[in-house]
């Protein structure tokens, strides 16, 4: 079954849904390429299912537009727009077997009855259940559960598969096993996938790329990367991974960057925008980007430096974890990869912490 | 007394403990089931052996049963209107249980609206169907003012009278099963199914219906075997020709020919458990019954 280049492209173009008032999406337009693993990203509420569900069909969008490989697809009832789709809960039918289930969407479509035992099989294989066709969904555990849902959701070849927190329900470790295998289904199949999910690490392992949504509009869009070491706002930057934030004064740019005082020493960042001396901004930092001066740098410490007391030392086993306070309060924390060989700090204890300038962002 | 004292007086060691727990739930049952067999169970067994026993022991009573033209008319009469009775709530039925299912701020009014004959006597809703549908009662004035009929129709004391009474009066055994049914039904599913491909009519054939068939399986026991023994209805709102088995027993009873009277009970209550037997095996009344798994 390879169906390389068979993805359908998605347009939604300011998209919006309103529930008496209040409004669950408020104007999300995000281009999907032909054969891209789209990650819809966001805490509860953010409106990352609504969104999935009017692509689906489930709901109809209050304004704006969603173009299927360049059609409107608005105007078209769900069971006429030809998308898989796999739900948190899985959605099996109870009353029908495993092969009945992956069997429904061709029975829909009028495919004959030896054709249709021919593909539920492939599609079994294809999830790795091969054989498993005469059991009833409940015999089956909550991962072979979600991978039967799987089959019937590509079973028909769609084109566009949308999943709404597909792995939720289950425990991590075979949440981890159930994303390499996504991963693989979708190089497989070669269609496009629109995956909803509030757990980041799940988005950053499997997409290629991230809208990250935030109260019904979408922060920022890109691959996981980019969010990770170039957030644009305060919310990607704490949502995405864990950030320090650093309230800073601009003072002045220099070779593309902005130099900013905070907490008393000079600071460089990297910005987008043409910040004004004078302004008051905030600083992004990531925890395990920030290194004790004297904690065996390999090469000369970078630029950014900060004088720090240690508050609070904690040893998590691969890393220990610190939090610090700056002159003027600001609490900070640093992630240092733990080893037998590194001296561990205690609370009290003054240091000096360093970090690049491509790691600090201003937010 | 705490939990752990009270086994360790009565039987000392772990296992008696044990099977003291186990006995709990028989204690919790036994005077209800006491209650059942001293004034139920006693007086029907009672009742039926007068057919086999009256004056002596004899199965006469059922031979002259098997003989009675009369009694045959009456007894396929009967399940006649039981099967009218039970399509009748059945096709009423579904479709207002999907409307409770799926009713959400409307839901207490429907109920209410579902359950208010429920609360009123059977007494008091077949008088009403008498002056309903009397030869000057609502439905033939009403038909006549809109010219419509050039004089009343005959519907009190025929047949129909007896089913739109009956359907009436039992639809909500009908409805409140399925509907409970239908509730359980996780709605994913019926999303999960257009998605797939399956449109409204699709989606109701192959996923709806069947899995409120335990709903619906519950729904026609109830009715059929509540109006085979259907009787003050029948008897307000039928004509003469419109006897049932029940109405037949009252008429002997009456006449105080017990040992008849009794011997058609026997069949009325045979009929009935080969009926809850017929569905215990092809669906399984457990699984009718099982009203809340999720």
């Amino acid at each position: 079954m390879t169906l390389a280049g068979r993805g359908a492209s998605v347009a939604l173009n300011s998209l919006e849904k309103r529930y008496e008032g209040f409004g669950a999406v408020r104007g999300v337009s995000i281009d999907i390429r032909s054969g891209e693993f789209l990650t819809l990203l966001g805490p509860s509420g953010s409106g990352k299912t609504t969104t999935l569900m009017m692509i689906a069909g489930f709901e109809t969008p209050s304004a704006g537009d969603i173009a299927i490989d360049g059609r409107s697809v608005v105007a078209l009832p769900a069971h006429r727009r030809n998308i898989g789709m796999v739900f948190q809960n899985y959605a099996l039918f109870p009353h029908l077997t495993v092969a009945e289930n992956i069997g429904f969407p061709l029975k829909q479509r009028g495919v004959a009855k030896a054709e249709r035992a021919r593909l539920v099989e492939e599609a079994l294989e294809l999830v790795r259940l091969p054989g498993y066709g005469t059991r009833q969904p409940r015999q089956l555990s909550g991962g072979q559960q979600q991978r039967v849902a799987l089959a019937r959701a590509i079973v028909f070849k769609p084109r566009l598969l949308l999943m709404d927190e597909p792995l939720g329900a289950l425990d991590k470790q075979l949440r981890e096993s159930l994303q390499l295998e996504m991963r693989r289904l979708h190089a497989d199949l070669g269609i496009t996938f629109i995956y909803v999910t509030h757990d980041q690490e799940e988005a950053l392992t499997m997409s290629d790329r991230i809208a990250v949504m935030h109260e019904g509009r979408v922060a920022q869009i890109g691959p996981p990367e980019e969010l990770y070491d170039r957030p644009e706002n305060r919310f990607v930057a704490a949502f995405i991974g864990e950030s320090n934030f650093l309230p800073a004064t601009v003072r002045g740019r220099e070779e593309g960057h902005v130099v900013a005082e905070c907490a008393g020493s000079l600071v460089r960042a990297t910005c987008t925008t043409n910040p004004a001396p004078g302004e008051s901004v905030t600083l992004a930092a990531r925890p395990e980007r920030l290194r004790f001066v004297d904690g065996g740098w390999p090469a000369p410490p970078p630029a950014n430096r900060l004088a720090v007391t240690v508050t609070e030392a904690v040893f998590v086993g691969e890393r220990c974890r610190y939090v610090l306070r700056t002159g003027d309060g600001t609490s900070l924390v640093l992630k240092e990869p733990s080893s037998a060989a590194t001296r561990r700090r205690v609370a009290g204890e003054t240091a000096e912490v360093a970090w690049s300038v491509a790691d600090t962002i201003l937010v | 007394m705490s939990e752990a004292i009270a086994p360790a007086l009565l039987a000392p060691g772990r296992t008696a403990g044990m099977n003291w727990r186990r006995l709990v739930p028989l204690l919790l049952v036994a005077p209800l089931v006491l209650f059942m067999l001293a004034l139920y169970a006693l007086p029907v067994l009672a009742m039926l052996s007068r057919s086999l026993l009256e004056p002596a022991p004899t199965l006469a009573h059922y031979a002259e049963l098997a003989g009675d033209e009369v009694f045959h008319r009456i007894f396929t009469n009967t399940l006649w209107t039981t099967l009218v009775v039970t399509a009748g709530t059945l096709v009423l039925g579904y479709p207002v249980a999907m409307g409770l299912a799926r009713a959400r701020t409307l839901l207490p009014l429907l109920l209410i609206i579902v359950l208010l004959p429920f609360w009123t006597s059977v007494l008091v809703r077949s008088y009403a169907w008498m002056v309903l549908l009397g030869r000057h009662g609502l439905v033939n004035e009403a038909l006549l003012a809109m010219g419509m009929l050039d004089r009343p129709l005959r519907i009190l004391n025929t047949p129909l009278a007896v089913h739109i009474a009956m359907v009436h009066i039992l639809l909500p055994y009908m409805i409140l099963p399925i509907a409970n049914a239908l509730r359980q039904i996780d709605p994913s599913l019926a999303r999960a199914a257009a998605g797939l491909g399956a449109g409204p009519w699709a989606v109701f054939r192959q996923v709806t219906l069947p899995l409120s068939m335990p709903g619906v399986m519950a729904g026609i026991l109830l009715v059929f075997v509540l109006s085979l023994g259907f009787y003050i209805t029948p008897a307000l709102v039928g004509g003469p020709r419109d006897m049932t088995l029940s109405m037949l027993i009252a008429q002997r009873v009456e006449q105080l020919d017990w040992a008849y009277a009794a011997t058609l009970s026997a069949v009325l209550l045979a009929t009935a458990l080969v009926i809850i037997a017929i569905f215990q095996r092809a669906f399984g009344v457990g699984t009718a019954f099982r009203m809340s798994a999720r």
